[in-house]
């Protein structure tokens, strides 16, 4: 093969996810009623709040080559908690706002405990990551259980709904632009032609996804991230402070974890202590289809962010066709080896000179 | 003139094994000590210690005349004191540049806000080590997972030899590369030392060390068992010493007998008369393995 054309070939290969998630659009929108339009876009990224928020932390986890199976009951908890400090505030008579920064804030700080103890465990006590985090995947649910008494949290504040539900612009075409507060008093026909733009819970995501994935991609931080899962003994003997560096590993993490608890909370204004357990393993999933490898070294955030679009596109591309959900399992099972396979067999894309 | 680098009675301990027993070093600046021994005779092990990888059970390190407490990689690193490992320890998912500035990454500002790494500058700076050495990486971009052990090999003394060291410890530099690129080591070698940079190398290729060391320390079961002057010995008499069919000095330090009746293994076993049989016994016997 031509070199030349070789390398192209290679660069285009390794963006297959990319390719393989606009050829999923294109079907859906060309068999599905209704599919390519911008509300069914942005409910995608919406849907896919949660499992991207807990693959952006995974993807960092996984790059040192471990992983982080706490994330899923970690959602549970913090919005739990979250929950629990709004409806309590609520009652002792503060302000809604208050109570739901109070919450937010709480839900947060709360978050990082977890990932120092799974951090600790894993660099300083030497716990395989599977475990460590499993351990803590179990007693994250078992406190959100013992919080919110087994029963989940109602009667938040009123305004929970619409910030979780609102989107940043309102735009009625010719007649009115809104940021952020959504209008009221419309009638029923400028109801109908009322542009919504970017979910709120989709623009926080994506502030804290960019971010990350720029720490990940431009600074020191993110090359040793990357230097920890490529050789753990190198890193070390290069002077990179390894234990603590996985410390806040997992603490971005359970960081993500508590943001995508915060945003379960915000979108179902409920705290339930089993929320987010079943998004683990799609996080995982999206990761892996994204590019990086569980064995360490390799995967990215922009890599990620596609993962997590095909999984969602594919789970509500299914329902708008109307097929039931197993179906969408049995397609991620064959993404999701595909992947794996993809990346064993693709080969290294080598410079002949600078 | 006082040595750059000392260690005194350092002992390293895995479980039963004593990897490393009692050993004194002294290196002074711009001076080659070649360290040898046969294979598992401590050799890596005692260096490790200084560079901060292994903790010492017992034994002091001196650095510059000051006794140092190297506790991390790092610490070693910031006195000026660079490794070149045995394994190279290498990044493999990561391009040449990312590997020679690896822990120490040149960053530049971004928008005035945050610090990001300054690929341009560690490409082109990575460029200029690698040609002092002229071992040919086709493109630096490239992991290190793509290339040849040699080329890898003169990755991994680049970034040893990027920081201006004082003190470089080299254990197996040469053993990937080509003949001609030995050569360029090795004169590297020569050049540092006389630059002032203290070097411990660590080689089983005899001749490469005698060509650039003034003085040689043998190990063997983790003891110092001979310490020489290059130019007053002969390769005949360091191989006997690395494999224990001639008697090294370590008798004095371990309360043994020096005496030059304790000679060949053979005789030992044999000359059941001889006075100091108990101590003689525990000597480990050269051929047991
Ligand atoms: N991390 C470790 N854990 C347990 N034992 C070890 C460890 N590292 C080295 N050893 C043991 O310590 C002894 C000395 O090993 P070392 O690597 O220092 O030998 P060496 O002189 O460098 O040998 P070579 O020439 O083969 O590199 C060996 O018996 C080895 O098995
Ligand atoms: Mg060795």
């Amino acid at each position: 093969m031509n070199p030349r054309f070789r390398s192209v070939f290679i660069r285009v290969m390794r963006r297959w996810v990319l390719i393989f998630l606009g050829f999923e659009v294109l079907a859906f929108s060309l068999l599905g009623t209704n599919f390519f339009s911008l509300d069914t876009l942005q409910n995608i990224l919406v849907s896919s709040t949660i499992v991207l928020l807990l693959a952006v932390g995974e993807t960092f986890v996984i790059i040192t080559g471990g992983i982080d199976l706490s994330v899923g009951f970690m959602v549970g908890f913090t919005g739990v908690v979250c929950a629990k400090i709004m409806v309590t505030l609520q009652a002792a008579g503060t302000t809604q706002a208050m109570a739901i920064a109070a919450g937010i804030a709480a839900a947060l700080l709360v978050g990082l405990l977890p990932g120092f103890i799974n951090g600790f465990l894993v660099a300083h006590l030497k716990v395989p990551p599977f475990i460590a985090t499993f351990g803590m995947y179990g007693i994250a649910y078992g406190c959100a259980e013992i919080i919110c008494n087994n029963v989940p949290i109602h009667d938040l504040p009123s305004a929970v709904g619409p910030i979780g539900h609102g989107f940043l612009f309102f735009w009625l075409p010719g007649k009115m632009f809104r940021v952020f507060v959504e209008p009221t008093g419309l009638s029923s026909v400028d109801f109908q032609h009322l542009i919504t733009i970017i979910p709120n819970l989709s623009a926080l995501a994506l502030v804290f996804v960019l971010v990350f994935g720029f720490i990940l991609a431009k600074t020191r931080f993110g090359r040793h991230t990357y230097a920890i899962g490529g050789n753990i003994d190198a890193a070390e003997r290069a002077g990179i402070d390894v234990k603590r560096h996985l410390v806040k590993v997992y603490m971005i993490s359970s960081f993500f974890a508590s943001l995508a608890g915060v945003c379960y909370v915000l979108r179902y204004i409920t705290g339930r202590a089993p929320a987010g357990s079943a998004q683990v393993l799609d996080a995982v999933v999206a990761v892996v289809i994204g590019g990086a490898s569980l064995y360490g070294g390799k995967g990215s955030v922009s890599g990620t962010f596609v993962g997590a679009m095909v999984l969602t596109t594919l789970v509500l591309g299914l329902a708008n066709l109307a097929l039931p959900t197993y179906y969408a399992y049995i397609a991620v099972g064959c993404i999701l080896i595909f992947a794996v396979l993809i990346d064993q067999f693709s080969p290294e894309l080598v410079h002949k000179e600078d | 003139m006082e040595p750059i680098l000392e260690v005194r009675n350092i002992t390293k301990r895995f479980g039963g094994l004593v990897a490393v027993d009692n050993v004194d070093m002294k290196v002074y600046p711009g001076e080659v000590v070649g360290l040898l021994g046969d294979n598992g005779a401590g050799k890596s092990t005692l260096i490790k210690m200084v560079s901060g990888v292994y903790r010492a059970d017992a034994g002091k390190v001196f650095f510059g005349g000051k006794e140092v407490k190297i506790d991390n990689p790092m610490q070693a690193l910031r006195m000026g004191l660079e490794t070149i490992y045995q394994d190279l320890a290498l990044a493999e998912n990561l391009d040449v540049y990312s590997n020679i500035f690896l822990g120490r990454e040149k960053l530049k500002r971004f928008l005035g806000l945050v610090n990001v790494l300054d690929h341009g500058h560690m490409l082109a700076e990575s460029r200029k080590v690698l040609n002092r050495l002229d071992i040919e990486v086709p493109s630096l971009r490239n992991r290190i997972r793509t290339l040849s052990g040699g080329q890898r090999q003169a990755v991994a003394i680049s970034r040893a030899i990027y920081w201006n060291a004082k003190f470089i410890i080299m254990d197996e530099p040469t053993a990937a590369l080509g003949v001609a690129e030995q050569k360029k080591v090795l004169g590297l070698v020569r050049t540092l030392s006389s630059q002032g940079v203290g070097i411990i190398i660590i080689s089983h290729q005899l001749l490469d060390v005698f060509s650039v060391a003034t003085r040689l320390v043998i190990m063997r079961r983790g003891k110092k068992v001979a310490e020489r002057i290059t130019a007053e010995t002969s390769m005949d008499e360091v191989v006997g010493l690395i494999v224990g069919s001639v008697p090294g000095d370590l008798a004095n330090a371990n309360g043994e007998s020096p005496k030059p009746s304790a000679v060949g293994p053979v005789m030992t076993t044999s000359s059941r008369s001889r006075p100091h049989q108990e101590t003689t016994r525990r000597r480990p016997s050269p051929s047991g393995h």
